[in-house]
Parts: structure tokens; sequence; C-alpha cells
């Protein structure tokens, strides 16, 4: 029996006071108890605290929100951009864990208990990151779109320790797509930043 | 995306059991599932999160081999010393497949469970495509097929399964192995996926319910390569892709194992040239003669006898690359 979602009209899930979130999801529980008492494991709708930038959120999602979704929409943290959402530009790039991931791939849900770092975690007050920094300086995108997830994706490429050469950086940081074709210069200031680090 | 009901489970007895529901899916990864239920190909009304289950991440020496969990992420497993050292041909393999952050979401587990990259299966909406839809019929025979079967298709389905890990996995004899309310089973990688033949609208021989909790491979293959052909340098999915597993007497190959990926709908092991490998060196040129023993039984379609050419030297080319490593 397929347990079905509260009608709950999405704005007011957007507005989201705390008392309507609760609400619906009570409705949501009533709802699948009395459809599928055996499978009262299964949730229509998930409370869940994400950490973020060392940041905690409460919100409640249904199960199929991404965790791309829930940074956007849900936290206002639209640094993380959406390309092509199926996990083949990479411009979703964001750490979880430390590691990197594409964020449209990664149920909200799923993320629960994870540390989750975003492009906006990365500066020291006003103070860009030095990969951040070695990206400018070296002229490494043109319009932008793909540049958090490659800063991200170029974070995670350091610490791995997959900077021994333009190539290892090239074959390393191929899961983030530059439609501008900033290549030479994102391979330079990966190179850069992994030096600084050291 | 239709939205669905979502359990976590907490372990593997309880990942069976709420696997028994209607109509649910398991989770693991999430690289393949998610996009399946965006475009539509798959639809669950529920879905059993694995991210929570304990003990199945392993990487570990068992009796004549090593055992991997199935929820190990794939860059964990390339990169682990038992199987870098060990079987060079899986490590290789998984590294040249997706990208560095899908390897770090996508398990060794759900990799085999990936399905046809054929553009008809993946469109979203309205191509005739007996995988998507059974009995509606395969776009891919008299339409765009440059990609597809030069092997063990029907003109029910000429579509060719598209992942490089189980293309090494079957060069190594590896098993896959399930579990089940009603019991598990030890599924050998070469008989995992389904030839049109056997059932066009099939993928795997997985049954509602089966969760494959880890895969087993028999004893190393330090002499081992993948080669992977494709068009352009990363990122991308095989043309053609070769792995082999050698077993050597000095200079002289006393045993072989070659697979060749993107070929068919299954990893192509060609049985027919291992025979006649054995006693030649590597670099002989009666390994042609050997490899072509395997190719009496291509039958490339329209657009795909660019292939043939390709898969052979891929299949010479990579039991060199075998005997150097």
């Amino acid at each position: 029996m397929k347990i079905t979602s509260p009608k709950v009209s999405r704005r007011s899930l957007l507005r989201g006071s705390a008392a309507a979130a609760a609400a619906s999801l009570a409705h949501a529980r009533q709802v699948s108890a009395q459809n599928a008492p055996e499978e009262s494991a299964f949730e229509a709708w998930i409370d869940l605290r994400l950490t973020v930038n060392g940041q905690a959120h409460a919100l409640t999602v249904e199960p199929r929100v991404t965790l791309l979704d829930a940074l956007r929409e849900r936290m206002q943290l639209t640094g993380t951009k959406k390309g092509c959402n199926r996990g083949e530009c990479g411009a979703c790039t964001v750490l979880m864990d430390g590691r990197r991931v594409n964020s449209c791939l990664v149920l909200a849900a799923s993320a629960e208990g994870r540390k989750i770092t975003t492009i906006e975690g990365l500066a020291d007050g006003d103070t860009p990151h030095p990969v951040q920094r070695a990206f400018a300086e070296a002229d490494a995108f043109q319009c932008g779109f793909c540049t958090s997830g490659q800063i991200m994706s170029a974070m995670a490429c350091i610490e791995e320790g997959h900077t021994g050469s333009p190539e290892e950086i090239r074959e390393w940081m191929s899961g983030n797509l530059c439609r501008c074709s900033a290549y030479p210069q994102i391979t330079a200031a990966v190179a850069a930043a992994a030096e600084e680090l050291g | 995306m239709r939205d669905f009901s979502y359990a976590r489970a907490g372990s593997r007895a309880e990942a069976l059991d709420l696997g028994q529901a209607d109509d649910a899916a398991f989770l693991a990864g999430g690289t393949e599932l998610i996009n399946w239920m965006r475009i539509g190909i798959n639809a669950p009304a529920r879905v059993i999160d694995l991210a929570r289950v304990e003990g199945l991440d392993a990487v570990e020496e068992i009796e004549g081999g090593v055992r991997i969990g199935a929820l190990a992420r794939l860059n964990d497993v390339a990169q682990n010393p038992l199987i870098a050292e060990g079987y060079p041909v899986l490590s290789h393999a998984i590294l040249r497949a997706a990208s560095a952050q899908i390897r770090n979401l996508a398990t060794i587990g759900g990799n085999p469970v990936q399905r046809v990259r054929c553009p008809y299966f993946r469109a979203n909406e309205g191509a005739p495509c007996n995988k998507r839809e059974p009995g509606s019929g395969c776009a891919a025979l008299n339409g765009i097929h440059d990609r597809h079967a030069i092997f063990g298709w029907t003109e029910d389905c000429v579509a060719v399964h598209p992942a490089d890990p189980p293309v090494a996995l079957a060069a190594l004899d590896a098993v896959i192995v399930t579990d089940h309310p009603e019991g598990g089973r030890l599924i050998p990688v070469r008989e995992f996926h389904v030839l049109p033949s056997q059932n066009p609208a099939w993928h795997d021989v997985l049954r509602a319910g089966e969760l494959i909790v880890g895969i087993e491979l028999p004893a190393p293959a330090p002499r081992s390569a993948y080669l992977k052909i494709r068009e352009r340098e990363s990122y991308e999915y095989a043309t053609v892709s070769a792995a082999a597993a050698l077993e050597m007497d000095g200079g002289v190959i006393r045993r072989a194992r070659v697979a060749l990926g993107s070929v068919a709908m299954r990893p192509w092991r060609l049985v027919a040239a291992e025979a006649r490998l054995a006693g030649l060196a590597p670099d002989a040129p009666e390994v042609a003669d050997a490899i072509d023993a395997s190719f009496a039984e291509a039958r490339p379609l329209s657009g795909t006898e660019w292939k043939v050419r390709l898969a052979r030297n891929a299949a010479r080319r990579v039991i060199e690359l075998a005997a150097e490593a």
C-alpha cells in the first residue's frame, strides 16, 4: 500500500513556521499509520538536523529532497550551484565528512549526522581561503558558474594529494566541467594552492 | 521525481526486513537510483537507506583471496593496498570509472546494478525500449547504436553494460555474495548480468528484496591490467574496455583470463582465446590469432563494425600490459 504525502502546499512549507511544520509532520505520520501500520518505519516526511559549515540546521523535508536543494532552497546557501542535477557536471560539489561528493546525488536525509562544508564555509571572515585566492589570481574562471564546485573539488584534490603533476590534477579534477573551458588556469590554480598549502 | 517514503536501516538484518515491503528499493551510494527516479526509469514507493548499516564496508583478506563489503566506496576499494597491489586490474578499472566525487559516493556492491546507458533507455519518454517497457521493441536496433553490442545481442535489445569494475571482476572470476530473507546466494560476476537471449527486460539476476552484501575475489592476480578506450581521456564511459589477468611461467603465459567491456550486456570473457593463449609469450604474433578465435562469434550491428577491430586490438594490448604489471 502506498503511503501518501499530506496535502501541504509548497509555499506554506517554505514559509515554514515551526508550528506549521510540526503540524504537517504529525499529519503525515497519521496518514502513514492509517495506511500501513506494519510499515511505520517508512516516513513520508523527515525531521532532519544537518550540520553545514559548523552550524546546525533543523528542517522537515520530503524524502526526495536532495542535499543540494536543501542547501539552496531551505538554508539559502546558494553558493553551491545546480548545473545538470544528474551528477554529470560537478557544479554542486560539497565536502561531506571532508570528502567531495555531488550534492545532487545525496538525499538530504542521508546527510544527517555528516559534516557538510560548502563554499560559504571556506573564507575566514573577509579573508578568502588560499584555494579561493589561487583561483582569483590564476584567472581560473570566466562566467563563474562552475567555480564554487571547482574550488570545493580542488580543496579535496589537494587534501587527497592528487596534485603531483598537471596531468594528475586534470585527471582528479575531471568531475568538474567548465563550459568556458578555463581548464589550463584551473589546473594552474590548483597547483599553486597545493604548493602554498604544502 | 515522484515522492517516496523513506526508512533508514540500522543493520543488515533490518535492511532485509524492510526490503520485504512492496515496491521498495535499496539506496546505497545513490549515484544511479536517484537519477533513475528523476528520469522515471524507476519510481519506487519506498526507499531503504543503507547509509547507517555498519560492517559492510571492509576490505579484508579471507582464505584464498579478499572479501570486499558491498558498501565500500569505489575510491576506498581502488586505493586499498590489498586491491592496489594484489588486484591491479580492479584498482585501475575503478579509477578510470566516473569522477572522484562520484567514486566517493558509489559503492562496489551498487556498481554492478548500474543500468545501460542506451539513449533510448535513458530518454525521458517515448522511445520503444524493452528494458523500459517490456514488449515495446528496441529503438536502437535500427536507430542510433554506434556504442552498442558486438556480442550476444538479439533484436529485442542491443545495449551493452557500461560499468568498468564488473569487467575486471569477471576476469578475476569474482563472486557476488547476496542475502535475502529466504537465503542468500553466491553469484559469479560472469553470470550476474542477463543477456537479452535470456530476458531482454532484465539487467541482472537479483530478486526483489535481495541485497548484495559483498564481493569475493579469489587468489591475488598481481599480473593484471585494465585498458579503457574512450572518446575523451577522463570521466567518460568506455567505447571498449579490456581486462586481463595472467599467470606466467617465466616469459610464457601459463593461464590467461581476458574479458571485454562495453561489447555486450555482460562482461565478455574470451574463452576460446584464453585456451589458445597458454604457452605463448605475451607479445608473440600468435596472440593475435588466439584472440581471433573468440571473435568468430562477433556479430556487429551496422553501426558497431568499428568496435570489432578496436576490441580485438584492446584485448591484445591489455595482455601485454598485464605481463608488464
